[in-house]
């Protein structure tokens, strides 16, 4: 819903993705106190702050493939783990500049996800989880097993870090600017997908496969688009992942962050791309806090266990995705958009 | 030749359990439409609930058994009730996330209640091999084999026989149809659950008993996955099948292959089958053309 006098007099002005002065002054200033973040914020938050920022690149890929066409991905951290090993091989085994290795592990995690996509010609809904489960098994088993002098291993590999001209950037700081530039990037890709004709056909095909194929949207060609597109971005965010950590390893990027990235999908609320930032935000904050509560309980007390923490995460983790699907299927950013609704509405409630 | 059918036969033994596990999650499949990516979860709670009792608590063995029985029927019943029942009637993405959000869950509670060590069962089976001609038999695998054999005779004939059996039946056919004969579809769905978790903690000791009790047996849980798919999802039949079909694979690929290969050959024959035949050797094929 547009504010009070917001008339669109053209195709070019309804699809635009800010409309009103107010959302350029946001957008302008959101912008300027992003990028302007390191200049108040110490290392070790601005690392989580990277870390974040890499997530939301894998959960807006899932947020396509998932939300939006409606085609289950059990192994996004396969995928991930795909861009980081690609990458880290490009520039370690190659020699080619990080620049040059981010787009292209983008495109090889790209051509994996179509590989696993194939079977979406046949099978469709937890049938296709099965198939992208089996991804989720497969690769990370193949990278440890599979030409072990050139992958490392069981020992991982040692990234270096990008290169500006001869310039390392090994700081936080410096890689908060090389990949929060990217992140905004691909946001506003995401966002112009998703309302363009390829976003549309997407809903039409999760909405109902057999009426968007006599649409005359060929279906399959979709599907695997959307395969390529989610698959790429997990790519780009393993090849940041990766370059910003300086070491991959598969052991990394198990099961469990791939249904991490699901549950932050479906906590944003699916089909949005606002979503898919909220999400990781909340969870990932959440995560912190519950990190931070359960050390500070066991300092206090002796005798809790070290596995704690962890405990604690999943518990808490597992329980709010299902508060979520319960009682908040459409997500936080449901939650965003009425309180939109209600600022604009007001002083009237209808 | 006799290589070959040794692997068969501790093949065999292997696909038993797995079949068993592949119960659980067929029957759940079949009575209420979910898929249960936490059956392993809840296999490695029963196995460890196993342990609270016989070794930490050192009370009798048998008594252990069905302590652990019992808390798994009720912990299948809470995540019925408290999860999966509010989602009834939602996409099947839901309750699968539902399913997921289960297993973190069930892993959390482990973590915080065992510290994810690893336990040792005390052995209450015998071990040791078996001499029967050339090949040799591993008592370990053969006396799970047949408790499961047992067991899958007793559910054969509850569900022939007994009037709880065929209702659930009745209801996995049709909901509606089966909440008009009077069947009350909520109280299966309760028991549907109650029964998996029991299955997933027999498996569990079972396996347990094997391999040591850890964290290790939830993740044993995907592998039964393929064994699902193969066998067609809603068939238990084809459960039995193709447990036995991916105990085979997997011995004879780390027979003739790697070791290695054996985490993910199952996962190799899931995507073929889903390429050949996406709706298992037995499952009900549905036809829809797009």
């Amino acid at each position: 819903m547009q504010p009070c006098g917001t008339f669109s007099s053209d195709y070019a002005q309804d699809m635009a993705i800010i409309r009103t002065r107010t959302q350029w002054v946001l957008a302008i200033a959101g912008l300027i106190v992003l990028f302007t973040l390191p200049l108040y914020c110490n290392d070790p938050i601005l690392s989580r702050i990277n870390s974040l920022a890499i997530m939301i690149v894998a959960v807006l890929g899932l947020m396509i493939l998932t939300g939006y066409a409606g085609q289950i991905n059990l192994g996004q951290a396969a995928f991930v783990c795909v861009g980081a090993y690609s990458s880290a091989l490009m520039v370690t085994r190659l020699g080619l500049s990080f620049w040059v290795a981010m787009p292209l592990s983008g495109v090889s995690a790209g051509v994996v996800g179509l590989i696993f996509g194939l079977p979406s010609l046949r099978v469709k809904g937890f049938y296709l989880a099965m198939t992208t489960l089996a991804a989720q098994f497969i690769i990370p088993t193949l990278i440890a097993h599979v030409r072990t002098d050139i992958t490392g291993g069981g020992n991982g590999l040692i990234v270096p870090p990008p290169y500006l001209g001869k310039e390392p950037l090994n700081t936080q700081t410096e890689m908060f600017f090389v990949i929060i530039p990217v992140v905004v990037i691909l946001t506003f890709v995401a966002k112009s997908l998703v309302r363009g004709p390829i976003g549309r056909s997407f809903v039409a095909i999760r909405d109902n496969e057999l009426a968007a194929e006599s649409m005359g949207i060929n279906v399959f060609r979709y599907k695997l688009l959307a395969f390529f597109i989610c698959s790429f971005f997990a790519g780009i965010s393993g090849s940041l992942w990766a370059h910003w950590l300086r070491l991959v390893h598969y052991d990394l990027l198990t099961i469990m962050e791939s249904v991490w990235y699901l549950g932050m999908m479906i906590i944003g609320g699916m089909g949005s791309i606002t979503g898919a930032i909220i999400g990781p935000i909340f969870v990932y904050g959440l995560d912190q806090v519950l990190t931070w509560v359960a050390h500070a309980a066991g300092d206090m007390f002796a005798g809790v266990p070290a596995t704690l923490p962890a405990a604690i995460r999943l518990v808490v983790f597992g329980i709010i995705i299902i508060l979520f699907l319960a009682f908040e299927p459409r997500g936080l950013n449901h939650r965003w958009e009425v309180f939109k609704a209600a600022y604009r509405l007001t002083p009237f409630s209808y | 030749m006799t290589d070959l059918l040794q692997i068969i036969v501790s093949g065999l033994l292997v696909g038993g359990i797995y079949a068993f596990m592949a119960l659980g999650m067929v029957l759940i499949f079949k009575a209420t439409g979910v898929f249960n990516f936490a059956s392993g979860h809840l296999m490695a709670l029963g196995a460890f609930v196993a342990i609270l009792i016989i070794v930490q608590l050192g009370l009798p063995i048998w008594l252990g058994i069905i302590g652990a029985l019992v808390i798994a029927a009720i912990s299948g019943i809470l995540a019925e009730r408290l999860a999966l029942r509010r989602l009834i009637g939602q996409p099947h993405m839901s309750a699968l996330m539902a399913t997921l959000a289960l297993a973190y869950l069930t892993q959390g509670v482990i973590l915080a209640a065992w510290q994810g060590k690893i336990y040792v069962l005390p052995e209450f089976l015998p071990t040791g091999p078996i001499n029967l001609g050339a090949i040799v038999i591993d008592s370990e695998l053969l006396w799970p084999f047949i408790i499961v054999v047992f067991l899958f005779g007793g559910f054969a004939i509850f569900f022939a026989r007994t009037k709880i059996g065929l209702g659930m039946r009745a209801t996995a056919e049709d909901h509606q149809l089966a909440q008009l004969k009077g069947i009350n579809v909520k109280f299966v769905f309760a028991l549907t659950w109650a029964i998996a978790g029991v299955l997933g903690t027999v498996a569990g000791i079972l396996m347990g008993h094997r391999m040591g009790v850890s964290l290790t047996l939830a993740f044993v849980g995907f592998r039964v996955i393929p064994v699902v798919l193969l066998g067609g999802l809603d068939s238990i039949n084809g459960a039995i099948v193709g447990g036995l079909i991916i105990g085979i694979v997997e011995r004879l690929v780390a027979g003739y292959f790697d070791p290695w290969l054996t985490n993910i050959a199952p996962f190799i024959v899931l995507l073929i089958i889903m390429i050949i035949r996406p709706e298992g050797l037995f499952g009900q094929e549905r036809i829809e053309r797009v």
